[in-house]
């Protein structure tokens, strides 16, 4: 039967089902590939979704993407965009814009932020397909109550001694641009003014991020290994015992409850730090939008298979499956997305108050900007550094400088 | 040598090897000079409408960089490490295997075999050996150390990964240059009553100056342009940039063709100016025949 399906196949006809190339990163539990096989079997024979992997590094992912689409690759139909691409690619003309229509589905019934992240230029240009955003793990057996501020939890740390360890992103990448674009978020500051064509960084608050993140550098409750600290050496080193504080993606909890269930029972979890008491904090948003590549030789098959890969049941499974948090409201109130995610209705709150990355088609230069002037933390010159990232920022826009 | 050469058979070398020659400017000449006008551009593949000629602008931005020349003195250091660790090691093998009586081909040909292997594997290996977890090295010198997590131990690791993998180069060329040295004088001067330790740097190690020089020059030259060993074992972090690090970086991450192309054109002119030193400077020559 295969084999007569095959020579069909080959005949003198073209073959019947458009294949359609999803560029993602390799997701590990296989949630993406069965959303893949699910919308290909529901199209009725209309298209194929093949997946493409990408590295698992997003810097190595949009190298690989930018360099084949700004060749004008036609191979690439439908692509996992991480949020913080959309700007970058919608100016470059290398997405085409959702339709009306299919862009009112996409929006539907879904976290404001991160519908805000597939958007650029009044247009939307990807549907979002899973979230991601940070929270703060503790030790409940060491600590009483999770303190609401980074002061508070610096003077926790301090107060509990040795395995009072703060765990945090520092290394020089794109976490470190996290790190603070969310304390400044959190202190009321942003990177960029509202039309996004010069450096805001307001004296107050960027001033504030940078103090913190000076004294947590120079707290003993972080070691030297801060200043090459990613997501994974922290998610290592808070489940090895010796910490009692970290800030990390939910992806954390899964694996400590696979590799070190005893720790799971005392690992709890809490907003991410205020930077002022009485402001709640704002958090960088992360995730999976789904674009359609503008050479696709299919776009409008590459539009339908993305809003229903992108779909609500496909973020179940990739909930459950993969434990990757979805982009649809809702889903947060299901019994089966709640015993994945516990803490669901923090990680619900947490990412309505969520704040954009830098929106500019330059955010990669403005990215490296940051984490550049602000690597090692412990070097931090609060008023000196106000400066500098003012003058780094303004030269990433005008596209300056090396990096 | 000929000096003088019948004008019909000059015309008929030139003629010979006008194919080569022809196909070496084809694909040397124009990427090189097409990189020196794109460099005089403003051009972004993101932004492919903002296109326009800025003269030397892309020069300006690069030259008033901190990580230009921050990057250049951590090529300058991996360059003069390695290549001076090179040389005396690559001195010592070639000494041997001038020397070595027995298994001649065996021993000459063992060590070669860091150079045979791939410059990513080789690079992989040396971080896996001194990585804080897999790694032996940790163990052996009793430390717990993260070597590549910070700037100096990261050269340290680097330029021992160049040193082990192109010190058989080193040797190779030296060895050739040790043939060049005739024995009779080496017995002359060994009747004279110098020792060995004079007799390599009185007598052998002037002889191969020019050796020396060829095989200098060509390493400093390659070091210089070091990209695969960083990009495996630090990507650049911890302030170990090379410069072709850095233009790797403005051209294919930030996709910006005119300051990418700068940054080649200035890393052009300064192997060419490394040559050029050589050459004039330290007299070097490709012939043996003109200090005859």
């Amino acid at each position: 039967m295969a084999l007569a399906a095959a020579l069909a196949g080959c005949g003198d006809r073209p073959p019947a089902v458009p294949t359609l190339n999803w560029y993602v990163f390799a997701e590990p539990s296989g949630a993406y590939a069965e959303a893949a096989r699910r919308c290909s079997e529901g199209s009725g024979g209309d298209y194929r979704v093949v997946m493409q992997p990408l590295p698992a590094d997003a810097d190595r992912q949009r190298e690989q993407l930018v360099r084949r689409l700004a060749a004008g690759d036609d191979a690439i139909d439908i692509i996992g965009m991480d949020v913080i691409w959309t700007p970058e690619f919608a100016a470059a003309g290398w997405l085409l814009p959702w339709p009306e229509d299919l862009a009112r589905r996409a929006r539907e019934g879904r976290i404001g932020a991160t519908v805000d992240s597939a958007r650029w230029d009044g247009r939307l240009w990807g549907a979002p397909f899973t979230t991601n955003i940070q929270l703060l793990w503790y030790r409940s057996d060491r600590v009483q109550d999770p303190p609401a501020t980074w002061e508070a939890m610096i003077d926790e740390a301090e107060r509990i001694g040795e395995k009072g360890r703060i765990q945090v992103q520092g290394a020089r990448y794109e976490g470190l641009t996290v790190l603070f674009v969310s304390l400044l978020a959190s202190a009321g500051g942003a990177v960029l003014t509202d039309d996004g064509q010069a450096p805001a960084l307001p004296d107050g608050p960027t001033r504030r991020a940078l103090a913190v993140m000076r004294r947590l550098a120079r707290s003993p409750a972080t070691g030297p290994g801060l200043a090459t600290a990613r997501e994974d050496q922290t998610r290592l080193a808070f489940q090895a015992g010796g910490s009692s504080f970290m800030v990390n993606y939910t992806y954390v909890w899964p694996s400590a409850r696979a590799d070190a269930p005893e720790l799971a029972r005392h690992m709890a979890w809490a907003r991410w730090p205020a930077v002022e008491p009485e402001r709640p904090s704002r958090v960088a948003i992360g995730g999976i939008n789904l674009g359609v590549g503008a050479f696709s030789r299919h776009p409008d098959l590459a539009l339908r298979a993305a809003a229903c890969i992108a779909g609500a049941d496909n973020q179940r499974i990739a909930a459950e499956r993969g434990g990757l948090p979805p982009t649809t409201a809702a889903l947060y109130d299901e019994p089966a997305v709640r015993a994945t995610f516990p803490f669901a209705d923090l990680l619900r709150a947490t990412l309505r108050d969520a704040v954009q990355r830098p929106r500019t088609p330059l955010y990669n230069d403005v990215s490296l900007a940051i984490s550049r002037t602000l690597h090692p933390m412990s070097a931090i010159e609060p008023e000196r550094d106000l400066a500098r990232l003012r003058d780094a920022v303004g030269r990433a826009l005008r596209s300056q400088g090396l990096m | 040598m000929i000096d003088r050469r019948d004008p019909a058979e000059e015309r008929l070398g030139w003629l010979l090897c006008l194919p080569s020659v022809m196909a070496m400017l084809l694909v040397t000449g124009y990427p090189i000079l097409y990189a020196v006008w794109l460099s005089l551009f403003r051009y972004d593949l993101r932004f492919p409408d903002q296109r326009a000629f800025v003269g030397l602008a892309n020069y300006a931005s690069v030259l008033t960089s901190e990580l230009w020349w921050e990057s250049l003195f951590n090529t300058l250091i991996i360059t003069l490490g390695s290549v001076a660790l090179e040389l005396v090691l690559g001195m010592l093998l070639a000494l041997v295997m001038h020397r070595v009586l027995f298994l001649r081909r065996t021993v000459r040909a063992s060590v070669l075999v860091p150079y045979a292997i791939i410059t990513v594997v080789a690079a992989l290996a040396w971080k896996f050996a001194f990585d804080p977890v897999t790694g032996f090295v940790d163990p052996w010198f009793g430390v717990e150390r993260a070597w590549l997590a910070e700037r100096w131990s990261a050269f340290l690791v680097i330029i021992l990964t160049e040193v082990w993998k192109t010190t058989p180069f080193m040797a190779l060329l030296l060895l050739a240059g040790l043939t060049l040295v005739p024995q009779d004088l080496l017995d002359a001067a060994r009747v004279d009553g110098a020792n060995a330790v004079q007799r390599f740097f009185r007598v052998t190690l002037p002889l191969m100056k020019n050796a020396v020089l060829v095989a200098l020059l060509f390493r400093t030259l390659d070091a210089f342009r070091l990209f695969d060993t960083v990009f495996v074992q630090t990507r650049g972090a911890q302030g170990t940039e090379t410069v072709s690090i850095v233009g790797y970086h403005t051209l294919v991450t930030r996709l910006n063709l005119g300051l990418g192309a700068a940054v080649s054109v200035l890393i052009f002119a300064c192997v060419v100016a490394i040559a050029v030193l050589f050459v004039r400077g330290f007299g070097a020559s490709f012939t043996t025949e003109e200090h005859r």
